[in-house]
């Protein structure tokens, strides 16, 4: 029972880093424009089919060195969804800075559904499936029933991967001027913008920032499954959200960590319970969470002020 | 959170353009373009250039360079268009634009616009397009999205609380109906009001745990339990039928005398020829009476207490704490009752197709709703109308297009937000003033963002 157990845990981490990294992108906008990005989950899609284009690319070029056409695929997603990100909030966004507080989410629900059709209409409706690139694992050990434990290669890269990401995060937040800037957003955007701070640059470079990472949880997701469609932008932007909520929301680390919650509470409840109630679980949990700890479980408590 | 004064904010313009003055710039309007198409090329490159097709279980990579040089063409034409014709957009604009004097005057004339359309919605039937059944059917769901819209308009338009899970209480009513007319053969009449019930039981245990906390929390376990909801629908199968739904749902009855051929049937009792348009018609004017009903009931709450309540918690909730308002009851009896709205018509839809499954009751479907609502503009009675007509009709005129149906949809959304951020008919007058002058309304016309 241990063995089968600790293959859960390793199968929710992974998956929970994946939620995290998306996570981590809803989070850095609410906490520093007080808006859900609905589109998120979309730019999180984006990613991934671009992570397919790429792959398809690389095959063509006859590029088979695996770790470099990790890297190159890597960098293509990063940049091409954070474009995607960036426009996203030129176009939808920021002409809305600072009017009606659901203007900005009804224009991201918009947002969502046109660039989910979009992608349907322009790469087509059906599952992309991909060869594995990864394959191959470590046997960590085997339990008393004989059930192996095993990591494969792609987990240790997912989550060595994630936690290099969120090394790099928590530096660009907490040491360099940009990390400065977004936080002096954050706590007050007029002031900053009075003391010299390019607010809107700041902000664009958030939903840079935010759409990186999901291109990252594209690809994972992309190696991970090996299926793409033009749909899987909904479930995982709304666990996500979720584990944003979940981790106290404007909080990093509190991302990460509810994120890494959800992918746990997903896999456990898939191993001991029933797969098709797993989504429930997870909102049953949000809402839990919501009624005992509202701020979220790292989350500072707000106060309001008239 | 920084409020709406943020849209102050210093700091220079992004784009480190200078605000045109008089002439034009072409160098730096080319350059701008020039930028544009570049990103343009940047996001269309691997999604329109390049293709990932299907062919047999293989993914093969095609391209499209035609339609990657159109769209980089497209963007720098419009952008080129758009800096040209700027300066002339951003002149000062002295007092209200046409646009607004127009919704004043529409709103000074709200009652009887709303008699004539009830008028006309009465008559639609008797009038030579009511021999029609696509006209009459299209009608019909034209009125099931006006009665949903209201219904999320008392919650999002006047109690400000942002619902993305509606669809939800419409499901709620549907199996409700659908569940109960299957096993236990009661009549439509007879279900109705408890559909409406049933789904403003959900909404209550719902709204209970949530409504103590900010709004945008709302949203996401609204939304979670609309997807809650449907997850439920699939795989419940004893209860539900899974994915397959209910078929055979009992039809609707003229008050028990049925719709058919025969003795004692509706034809028969009123000397008619028997003709499948009856039932159609009789869907109709129940769906609008029931329409109407919530019309009626919302202009009727936002006289009392309670819905004045409403608006004074959308507007300012620390406010009306201080005043000793209850904000979570007050928030409770808008979400239960926008729910029970809800749950009628989603009874209605039920008896109306004779037919549910859970793909009826999608995500997509509570958005089109609150873009029913938002679009026509928050609280507006006859915003939400048009906003449904828009909705309703603007697919079936464009069935060609029906691909690009949803894409155009939410970039319409998109637009219209950016354009009017309050919605197309978006119009705050208070439902009461302090010094009302000469006793009527005064309405004060608010230019969005100033």
């Amino acid at each position: 029972m241990l063995a089968y157990f600790l293959q859960q845990l390793i199968n929710g981490l992974t998956l929970g880093s994946i939620y995290g990294l998306i996570a981590i992108g809803y989070t850095m906008v609410y906490g520093i424009i007080g808006m859900i990005n609905f589109a998120h989950g979309e730019i999180f899609m984006i990613g991934a089919f671009v992570s397919v284009i790429a792959f398809l690319v690389l095959g063509a070029l006859d590029i088979t060195f695996i770790p470099l056409a990790l890297l190159v695929v890597l960098l293509a997603a990063m940049v091409f969804t954070a474009a995607w990100g960036w426009t996203v909030e030129r176009l939808a966004y920021r002409p809305l800075r600072g009017s009606f507080r659901l203007a900005p989410l009804i224009s991201a629900i918009g947002m969502s559904i046109a660039l989910q059709n979009f992608v349907q209409i322009s790469q087509g409706a059906r599952v992309k499936p991909i060869q594995p690139v990864i394959q191959g694992g470590v046997v960590l050990f085997t339990g008393d029933e004989g059930f192996t434990v095993v990591m494969s290669y792609l987990q240790i890269f997912i989550i060595i991967l994630t936690v290099v990401l969120m090394a790099v995060f928590t530096w660009i937040i907490t040491r360099t001027s940009l990390g400065r800037q977004q936080r002096a957003c954050e706590q007050d955007r007029m002031m900053a913008g009075l003391v010299g701070v390019n607010v809107d640059r700041t902000i664009s470079l958030t939903f840079v920032m935010g759409a990186v990472l999901a291109a990252v949880a594209g690809l994972m997701v992309t190696l991970q499954y090996g299926v793409v469609d033009f749909y899987i932008g909904f479930l995982a932007g709304m666990k996500a959200f979720t584990a944003a909520v979940l981790g106290g929301i404007g909080s990093l680390p509190g991302a990460m960590l509810g994120g890494i919650l959800i992918g746990l509470i997903e896999a456990f409840w898939s191993a001991y319970f029933t797969i098709e109630y797993k989504d429930v679980a997870v909102f049953g949990v949000l809402v839990l969470v919501l009624i005992f700890r509202p701020t979220g479980l790292l989350g500072r408590p707000e106060v309001e002020k008239v | 959170m920084a409020g709406p004064e943020a849209n102050v904010t210093a700091g220079p313009d992004s784009d480190g353009r200078a605000p045109m003055q008089g002439g034009i710039n072409l160098a730096e309007v080319v350059k701008e373009s020039a930028i544009a198409a570049g990103i343009a090329g940047l996001l269309s490159l691997p999604l329109l250039g390049l293709h990932a097709a299907n062919v047999g279980a293989q993914l093969l990579l095609r391209t499209r360079w035609e339609l990657f040089f159109a769209a980089v063409a497209v963007v720098f034409v419009g952008r080129f268009v758009l800096a040209l014709f700027r300066d002339r957009r951003k002149r000062p604009s002295h007092g209200p634009s046409a646009f607004d004097r127009t919704l004043h005057v529409i709103h000074e004339r709200m009652l009887v616009i709303g008699i004539v359309a009830l008028v006309a919605a009465v008559i639609l039937p008797f009038t030579e397009w009511g021999g029609d059944r696509y006209i009459i059917y299209t009608a019909t769901t034209f009125l099931i999205y006006v009665m949903l819209g209201w219904g999320l308009n008392i919650v999002v338009g006047l109690a400000g609380l942002l619902d993305l899970g509606y669809v939800a209480f419409y499901a709620v009513g549907a199996y409700c109906y659908a569940l109960i007319a299957t096993h236990f053969g009661w009549s439509f009449w007879v279900v109705l009001p408890l559909s409406g019930l049933f789904a403003a039981f959900f909404g209550v245990i719902l709204g209970f745990p949530v409504l103590r906390l900010r709004g945008d929390y709302l949203a996401i376990v609204t939304l979670g339990f609309g997807e809650i909801v449907r997850v439920i629908l699939i795989n419940w199968y004893d209860v539900t039928n899974g994915p397959d739904g209910i078929i055979g749902i009992p039809r609707i009855t003229f008050f028990g005398i049925e719709f058919r051929r025969g003795e004692g049937t509706f034809a028969d009792l009123f000397g008619l020829d028997f003709s499948a348009l009856h039932v159609m018609v009789f869907l109709y004017f129940v769906i609008l009476v029931l329409a109407v009903i919530t019309n009626l009931f919302t202009q009727r709450m936002r006289k009392l207490p309670t819905g004045r309540a409403w608006e004074a918690l959308r507007e300012d909730e620390i406010a009306c704490r201080s005043l000793g308002i209850n904000p979570t009851n007050v928030k409770l009896s808008a979400f239960a009752l926008g729910a029970m709205f809800g749950g009628f018509a989603g009874s209605f839809f039920s008896v109306r197709a004779g037919f549910i499954s859970p793909e009826s009751f999608t995500f997509i479907e509570s958005a089109i709703i609150l873009a029913i609502v938002v679009l026509g503009g928050m609280g507006s009675q006859l915003g939400v109308v048009i906003a449904a007509a828009f909705v309703v009709v603007m697919p079936e005129v464009f069935r060609q297009f029906e691909q690009y149906r949803m894409l155009m949809f939410g970039g319409a959304m998109v637009l219209i937000m950016v354009w009017r951020p309050r919605g197309l008919l978006a119009f705050r007058s208070p439902t009461i003033l302090m010094h009302p002058k000469d006793g009527k309304k005064t309405i004060v016309l608010k230019k969005e963002g100033a």
